[in-house]
């Protein structure tokens, strides 16, 4: 059938536009305005042109604190989803255990940013904290306050924590959907436990694996609260991440429009790499479909 | 390949069962010749798939022994009773191609190279999908499928039985008929055990050589179509097979004669022993001719035309009764009796056939 143009039809995603320009849209322009200028506030405006841009660009601040960011978000990555699958995959099927499983994983991911954070900080202090107490006791030297390889491994596993249940969950979810017809087949094809997953197990995991993926890197790409109330950064500029070092900048130097081009750049570096993520999984579910 | 032996075997889903209604299966012995073809034919939730199970080791009997030839396997894992089974719905390993999935129980028993392309290449031919070969399995249609879960089945050479759960479901009518006869090729061809399972008679009576009827968790007969047909040895196998079943009237046995509840006297054509329990007498609607001559009285409700035979849907003492008459045969209005072919009448107490000129009640099971 021929498709009829009529342009008039544009008028139909009018209110969608709107809707978007005034929650998205809008914000982010204000943000690129103040990217292309230079403001001492009371509304006054100095063109700057892409100034801050090639500063940031150019800023060894920004290369550190990405190049920790990058570092951090690998690391959980390579521990979350591997551990999160393994979790699953040991999960009591279903019964009493299952639920109260359930109910603990979830646990976890009910409890608010900055208390995750306030609950590491003193769980781990050496003078008062059970975790930096205990390490003392039996001679670990640990101390997140002025080591910064302390500080890190602190950060990671409170992250490790927080997160590696919504992963378990997901992963869980794809596990519960196979049929039992599936592993009684792998039983009478003497498929090795290594098999089941990889040619059973892990394929029908493969589409919340993509959510889970996604996920946990926006969220750990753009972690603040959790670090800045552990650690606030340090020791040093130690565990600096990317929104702690722009948080920084924005409020505390009040420099708005280097912090806006910042902005604008760590947007981008996100919904790139979003985009490069979701782009390889989905082809290569389709590369296996032929 | 093995005989299978069935021994005391009995299982219940509960842990403690008390009476016989917990029991999923109740107590049996059977042999299953090898190289036989089986079809185990019931309802829905008679036993068949929980015994199906059983065999091939994803369950394991709560009582009694199973035996591969010799050998008790009751307690032995799936993977060491080396049996091939297909289930209901198609299983296959969407991530692999089709030659990988086929090649799959050859490579997890460390069969080598040369061989298993070669035996791929024959189930290829065999299910008619060489041209696929290359392709993912994901996105294939059900019956592609199913033919690759059949072939998967069908791939090793040295399994002691192939069973099969009902495998056709999900296949279109003329494709199941083909895959019926591809299947009893491959029997003739390579001579496994195989067990078929189904609740269509008609898929039971074309594929097996023996076919065993489970009613409530027990195998009330095991024999040929013909003996199913012409001696059925429970009152659910008359009723099952058959279309429509067999017709049971009440009677008391007296010698060679039954004396109808209702009135009438039926020539049972051999002689009985004394008859305990609810006694029934078990007639054929195509060993039923409908005369206007000496009978039973009947009256005639509706005439069905199934094309090679009409079937008459009758009242016999107030009881439905169906006949057949054949093709060419007038049905006329004076045509109101009915009279049994001398000798195949059979006779049941209890619902279990009482074989004629022996004791009475002898259970054949």
């Amino acid at each position: 059938m021929d498709k009829t143009v009529n342009n008039k039809a544009w008028f139909l995603v009018l209110p969608v536009l709107v809707l978007v320009a005034f929650s998205a849209v809008i914000p982010l322009m204000t943000v690129v305005n103040y990217s292309v200028n230079d403001t001492f506030g009371n509304n006054q405006f100095f063109w700057a042109g892409l100034e801050w841009f090639e500063e940031m660009v150019t800023s060894s601040r920004l290369h550190d604190a990405l190049g920790r960011q990058v570092l951090f978000s690998a690391i959980i990555l390579a521990i979350e989803v591997p551990l999160g699958i393994f979790i699953a995959l040991n999960m009591p099927k279903k019964g009493f255990w299952a639920s109260l499983c359930l109910v603990l994983m979830a646990l976890p991911l009910l409890i608010p940013f900055n208390v995750v954070g306030t609950i590491w900080q003193i769980f781990g202090r050496v003078d008062i904290g059970l975790l930096g107490r205990g390490l003392a006791a039996i001679g670990i030297d640990y101390n997140y306050t002025n080591d910064a390889l302390d500080a890190w491994i602190t950060v990671i596993v409170m992250d490790v924590w927080h997160w590696t249940s919504l992963v378990a969950l997901l992963c869980y979810a794809g596990l519960q959907s196979i049929a039992q017809a599936y592993y009684q087949a792998a039983r009478i094809d003497q498929a090795s436990r290594w098999a089941v997953f990889r040619y059973i197990e892990l394929p029908k995991m493969q589409g919340v694996l993509l959510i889970a993926v996604l996920l946990r890197f926006m969220d750990s790409f753009m972690i603040y609260t959790e670090p800045f109330v552990v650690t606030g950064g340090g020791p040093g500029n130690s565990t600096t991440f990317l929104s702690i070092d722009l948080v920084k900048m924005a409020v505390g130097q009040f420099d708005l429009g280097p912090a806006a081009a910042f902005s604008i750049m760590y947007f981008l570096v996100i919904l790139l790499v979003s985009w490069v993520f979701y782009t390889v999984m989905t082809n290569l579910d389709k590369a296996e479909g032929q | 390949m093995a005989q299978i032996t069935l021994q005391n075997l009995a299982h219940s889903y509960y842990p403690n069962p008390q009476s016989d209604k917990d029991y999923a299966l109740k107590e049996m012995d059977h042999v299953w010749q090898d190289g036989g073809a089986y079809a185990l034919l019931g309802s829905s939730g008679c036993g068949k798939t929980t015994l199906l199970n059983i065999i091939s080791g994803l369950l394991r009997p709560s009582h009694g022994r199973v035996l591969f030839g010799d050998r008790d396997v009751t307690d032995a894992e799936t993977a060491a009773r080396n049996i091939a089974q297909v289930f209901q719905f198609p299983v296959v390993y969407d991530t692999m191609t089709v030659r990988d999935n086929l090649a799959f129980p050859l490579r997890n028993r460390g069969m080598e190279a040369g061989y298993i392309k070669a035996r791929v290449d024959q189930i290829a031919a065999m299910i008619g999908m060489e041209e696929m070969l290359s392709r993912k399995a994901r996105g294939l249609t059900a019956d592609a499928k199913q033919k690759i879960s059949l072939g998967r089945g069908m791939v090793r050479e040295d399994v002691n039985a192939i069973l099969f759960d009902e495998p056709l479901t999900v296949i279109d009518p003329h494709m199941k008929w083909e895959l019926r006869t591809q299947l009893k090729q491959l029997h003739r061809q390579f001579g496994h055990t195989m067990i078929y399972v189904t609740h269509d008679q008609t898929e039971a009576l074309t594929f097996a050589d023996k076919v065993v009827v489970m009613y409530d968790g027990r195998v009330v007969q095991m024999g040929t179509p013909e003996e199913l047909f012409e001696t059925p040895a429970h009152t659910f196998v008359g009723y099952f097979i058959g279309s429509p079943g067999m017709n049971f009237l009440d009677a008391r046995i007296e010698g060679s004669r039954a004396l109808l509840a209702g009135g009438g006297v039926v020539d049972l054509g051999a002689g009985y022993g004394p008859v305990s329990g609810h006694s029934q007498i078990g007639i054929r609607p195509e060993h039923a001719l409908l005369t206007d001559e000496e009978g039973l009285p009947v009256t005639i409700r509706r005439v069905e035309d199934v094309g090679r035979h009409r079937i008459i849907r009758a009242e016999l003492n107030g009881h439905a009764f169906n006949l057949t008459a054949p093709e060419g045969l007038a049905i006329t209005p004076d045509m109101t009796r009915v009279v049994f072919a001398p000798g195949k009448v059979n006779v049941y107490a209890d619902d279990w056939r009482v074989t004629p000129r022996a004791a009475a009640a002898g259970r054949a099971a």
